[in-house]
């Protein structure tokens, strides 16, 4: 394994630090319980947003602090949620007096700690509500199961959010924005091969040469079938048939379109991706309103992407478009 | 011995060794069906517990249940870290100001345990979870204190059943936690929060 870290144990600590230094001045790092939050924080009279989850997602969530969006983000261990304090900490940090919302990936580690975090924030008088973001549809069965996973959608999640708190909307309206958000957001995703956990050292799984991981999770979890390699407009396909089935779009739906890396595919890759989506979303009647290609969700150096397809109105596009300023999202500002 | 604060004391040091000689064995159970870092966690957890309690004082059971509790929400992480702390939290409210536990004051206690992790998890008897080794032990608890057991053998027989709690997730399909998602191929492995309850409970009668 051939990796550019340092002690392996040291890998969180160490991204963080560059983060904060290469971002002073827009964020602050507080190493002890661990969080990153605005450096103007807290904002007064605005609802605090507080994301976090296990690292090894980058940009994802430390990434998307700044104006418009994130007011802290609290990065675990790689990929094991953080505990309470940390939490706490970040929500005392954020409050600016008018509550604190809660935006946390479905898994269950996540859901305890943020759950646990947040009564603990309230005890303290802060007035906390989450959200629960689940837009993976490669999990099915959803009654008997944990749940979808929450992946690549959290990025739209977190962006209309943060510019409805921007805006001034009370907590209550910040997380029906959210709320809304998830419920016209589905993904699913595709591995070509397996991310490593530094401190684990092997792969988190292998998959031979010539097949692909259909439906992967952000943490290397299986998804729905291994499937022969086939060209990228093959794969587009197989991907998008479940998320549009799901997701259930009226024809002639205004529609975000967010083609993710998981972090090991070069951006070309990804706009040969992005041309096959939105071309079979046209094809159904749809119009592609908003576009992002990049790297937002990622799975350390895994080979592979996901495709997030978000639902718009009036209301979420002029969410999305509103000014945001942050390390891995900015523009109108 | 009574189940006194030195019981609970001796509880929390023989957990921190059973968990530790258990580590490895955790983490390749939580390998196949969850993402293996069980033992790890735990493990970190309960070291970080013992320190606590080794630099503390305490007057009842109850307090050192809730320093147990406290110690495991800020170490341990993943979904075992809220699950376990929430059990101990629990635990030390029933056991109020107690300085012996009785027979149906343990029955209380361990009620109130697996009370807080069903609530916190959201999990049923028969998910696969450590519910379904907490529950077995709260159902043997009840009967052998109905049945007029002092509190060493109502521990007993708690911890006993929770060993066969564990046994009986061996061929279920899970419908909490990452192994959920596995579906069928979860079936034959065993859940690692249930065994390592076992483990815990088992501490708890090798203390007494």
């Amino acid at each position: 394994m051939k990796k550019l870290i340092n002690d392996p144990h040291d890998v969180v600590t160490e991204t963080v630090r560059g983060f904060a230094r290469a971002h002073e001045g827009h964020v602050v790092l507080v190493e002890d319980p661990i969080h990153l939050h605005r450096a103007d924080a807290p904002v007064r009279g605005k609802v605090g947003i507080v994301s976090g989850g296990g690292s090894g997602h980058e940009p994802l969530h430390a990434g998307f602090i700044g104006h418009g969006m994130l007011d802290a983000a609290v990065p675990g261990p790689v990929f094991t949620s953080p505990t309470p304090d940390p939490i706490v900490a970040a929500t005392k940090a954020v409050d600016g007096g008018a509550g604190v919302l809660h935006i946390v990936k479905n898994y269950t580690g996540d859901v305890l700690n943020f759950e646990t975090a947040a009564e603990l924030a309230e005890l303290e008088d802060i007035r906390v509500e989450s959200v629960v973001v689940d837009d993976d549809v490669a999990v099915q069965d959803s009654l008997y199961t944990a749940g979808r996973r929450g992946v690549a959608g959290t990025v739209v999640v977190e962006k209309c959010a943060g510019a409805a708190a921007e805006r001034g909307d009370d907590l209550d309206a910040v997380a029906a924005v959210a709320r809304r958000v998830n419920e016209v957001t589905r993904s699913m995703g595709v591995a070509l091969g397996s991310g490593t956990v530094p401190h684990a050292g092997e792969p988190s799984f292998t998959l031979a040469d010539d097949e692909v991981e259909l439906g992967i999770g952000i943490h290397g979890e299986p998804g729905r079938e291994r499937i022969p390699m086939a060209p990228a407009d093959q794969l587009v396909d197989r991907v998008l048939e479940p998320v549009l089935a799901d997701l259930d779009a009226p024809a002639g739906s205004q529609l975000l379109l967010l083609v993710n890396g998981m972090g090991g595919t070069p951006l070309s890759e990804l706009y040969i991706v992005y041309r096959r989506a939105a071309e079979v979303l046209t094809d159904r009647g749809h119009h592609v309103a908003r576009s992002v290609v990049g790297d937002y969700v990622t799975s350390l150096e895994m080979p592979g992407f996901s495709i997030t397809v978000t639902v718009l109105d009036e209301e979420l596009t002029a969410l999305w478009d509103a000014p945001v300023e942050t390390p891995a999202l900015r523009w109108g500002r | 011995m009574a189940l006194d604060t030195a019981w609970a004391i001796d509880w929390v040091r023989r957990t921190a060794a059973t968990i530790d000689d258990h580590r490895a064995e955790l983490v390749t159970l939580d390998r196949e069906i969850g993402d293996g870092d069980h033992g790890e966690n735990l493990d970190r957890g309960f070291r970080a517990v013992l320190e606590t309690v080794d630099g503390g004082s305490f007057d009842t059971p109850g307090a050192v249940f809730k320093a147990v509790a406290t110690k495991l929400i800020s170490t341990v992480g993943g979904a075992a870290g809220p699950l376990f702390g929430t059990a101990y939290l629990k635990a030390a409210q029933a056991a109020g100001d107690a300085t012996e536990l009785d027979a149906d004051t343990l029955v209380a206690v361990l009620t109130a345990a697996r009370d807080g992790v069903v609530s916190r998890g959201k999990a049923e008897v028969g998910d696969k979870t450590m519910v379904d080794a907490w529950s077995a032990a709260v159902d043997a608890a009840t009967a052998a204190a109905a049945a007029g057991d002092g509190p060493e053998r109502v521990l007993e027989a708690a911890a006993d059943a929770a060993v066969t709690g564990a046994e009986s997730t061996d061929p279920l399909v899970a419908r909490k936690g990452r192994a959920s998602y596995l579906g069928e191929r979860a079936i034959g492995h065993r859940d690692p929060g249930a065994q390592s309850t076992a483990y815990i409970l088992r501490a708890a009668v090798d203390a007494a």
